[in-house]
């Protein structure tokens, strides 16, 4: 077991893979935690069907590597568009997120199948869905986007933590005091639908979601500060994808659902240590 | 010149009028009590004065910046599970006064100890803010509206859900705050509090409307109709 491991880290294609999962498990983390207490996590679960109807569209149009050109833009125009739905008080905010999502999912399923260049459809959805062996297949741009990609989420969350949490806790405070919340919200929806597009080469579209939910509530089971929250939610996140990464290459099982059930392992387990912990007190 | 005056404010939502012609004036050193019955207009006003939605005619002059305005919150369901500590909660009332730098200064965090000292809090600066109770939650919330402000606290019903020993501390505190200086603009129903503590009275309805002294609402016709209303 330990050889075969060793063998594999001789290959450049699984470090790199290696390298790229973490970045991107670490950077959905961190915007993890404040999309889960603002109550959007259903956002981040509604632009990956859009990334999804992106995706479609760039196979069809033949971009190949250039495929982010077209899912990058689609997929944050909808994040801010989403953003401003669930706030207007009109409209049935969830519904109507709801729709885009499930829309686009259709859509691009259809787009597929009328249009597609290649002859197994089926294969290439299934593998957009659940992102299959896409991450062993990175190309040198890929990991330096991810890298520069993950750098920048990081310098953003420290550089406006205290704004974040603010924003976080009580937008309306903060918009009374003074500070722009609408300009974070957006920025928040931008580098969140960033980090979407980004995680569909490791997980797969459908899965995304979970990357971002269960570190940050596995952390919430047992920390109860802010900053404690989101530096634990970041390290949980570093290890189970590592975790996963590792067992999906030695045993050949779907790299996206081993690292998500790595993550669900890892909420039973915290869950668990905040009952303990709250019984002890 | 006062801090706040409003001239010929009309409000409401969805193209609704809800309160017509608001003419009235904060001053400096004032507490100002903000009474109407449910649906009246006043947590709409409120909004308005704190800059979070626009008045549908009319103009609001402001004699001090956004970032001297001090705010108490009503409890949002987020809050209620947020895993926060009571010193992460206090800091975050200095954001207005950061602008781009990232962390707080020394003095800040001066002054958030010196607010949590006052109010009784220091003990618990790192509690998790969502294991406190109502009482000790409201003070958090009071101490994060003192670093925001030096000037002016607006406080949306801070004893709504108290008991009536932790509401009669709180009426306590907020009446000592102005003492100091603090104007204070109180949005309620508590009649009775009004009486006691109030210097000014702004009854919102659509009309009559009134805006004066305590003394003079005590003497008119819109208060001796509400005050008999309540004791009864």
């Amino acid at each position: 077991m330990q050889e075969k491991l060793w063998t594999y880290m001789g290959y450049d294609f699984v470090i790199n893979a290696l390298i790229v999962g973490v970045l991107i498990a670490f950077c959905a983390s961190l915007l993890g935690v404040t999309l889960v207490l603002k109550r959007f996590s259903y956002i981040g679960d509604g632009l990956s069907h859009v990334a999804f109807a992106g995706m479609a569209l760039a196979m069809i149009a033949e971009l190949g590597n250039n495929n982010m050109l077209i899912i990058l833009p689609i997929t944050i125009i909808s994040a801010v568009l989403m953003l401003k739905t669930s706030q207007n008080t009109k409209i049935n905010g969830d519904a109507a997120i709801a729709m885009i999502s499930v829309g686009s999912l259709a859509f691009g399923y259809l787009l597929l199948n009328i249009f597609s260049p290649s002859a197994n459809v089926s294969g290439d959805v299934c593998s957009t869905l659940f992102g299959a062996t896409s991450i062993l297949t990175l190309s040198e741009f890929d990991v330096y986007l991810c890298i520069g990609m993950s750098i920048f989420v990081l310098l953003f969350y420290l550089f406006f933590y205290n704004k974040i949490f603010a924003v976080t806790f009580d937008e309306d405070f903060a918009t009374a005091t003074g500070i722009k919340s609408g300009v974070y919200n957006t920025l928040m929806a931008v580098i969140t639908a960033v980090i979407v597009v980004l995680a569909m080469n490791l997980v797969g579209s459908l899965l995304i979601s979970a990357l971002v939910i269960f570190p940050a509530l596995s952390s919430m089971r047992v920390f109860k500060n802010f900053k404690a929250v989101v530096v634990s939610s970041g390290i949980i996140s570093v290890i189970c994808s590592s975790i996963g990464l590792v067992l999906a290459l030695l045993n050949s099982t779907p790299v996206g659902a081993t690292i998500v059930a790595v993550d669900i392992v890892c909420f039973i387990m915290f869950s668990i240590a905040g009952f303990a912990l709250g019984k002890n007190r | 010149m006062a801090l706040i005056s409003c001239k010929d404010v009309s409000l409401g939502y969805e193209g609704k009028t809800v309160v017509e012609n608001l003419n009235f004036e904060i001053n400096d050193g004032d507490y100002l009590y903000i009474l109407g019955e449910n649906g009246s207009g006043k947590s709409t006003l409120m909004k308005t004065l704190l800059g979070l939605r626009n008045p549908m005619s009319g103009t609001i002059l402001y004699g001090l910046n956004h970032n001297e305005i001090g705010y108490l919150p009503q409890q949002t369901i987020v809050q209620r599970d947020f895993p926060a500590s009571v010193k992460e909660i206090v800091m975050s009332g200095f954001l207005n006064h950061c602008g781009l730098r990232p962390f707080y200064s020394k003095d800040e965090k001066r002054i958030a100890r010196e607010n949590m000292e006052k109010l009784g809090i220091s003990d618990l600066k790192k509690r998790c803010y969502r294991e406190l109770s109502g009482g000790q939650q409201q003070r958090v919330l009071l101490a994060r509206a003192l670093c925001a402000t030096t000037k002016l606290i607006v406080l949306d019903e801070p004893v709504a859900g108290l008991d009536p020993k932790v509401t009669a501390e709180m009426y306590d505190l907020i009446n000592n705050l102005n003492k100091e200086g603090i104007t204070v603009v109180m949005v309620s129903h508590d009649i009775q509090a009004a009486m006691t503590y109030a210097t000014k009275i702004l009854y919102v309805s659509d009309k009559p409307q009134f805006f004066d002294s305590k003394k003079k609402y005590i003497n008119s016709e819109i208060g001796k109709v509400f005050l008999n209303d309540t004791s009864e």
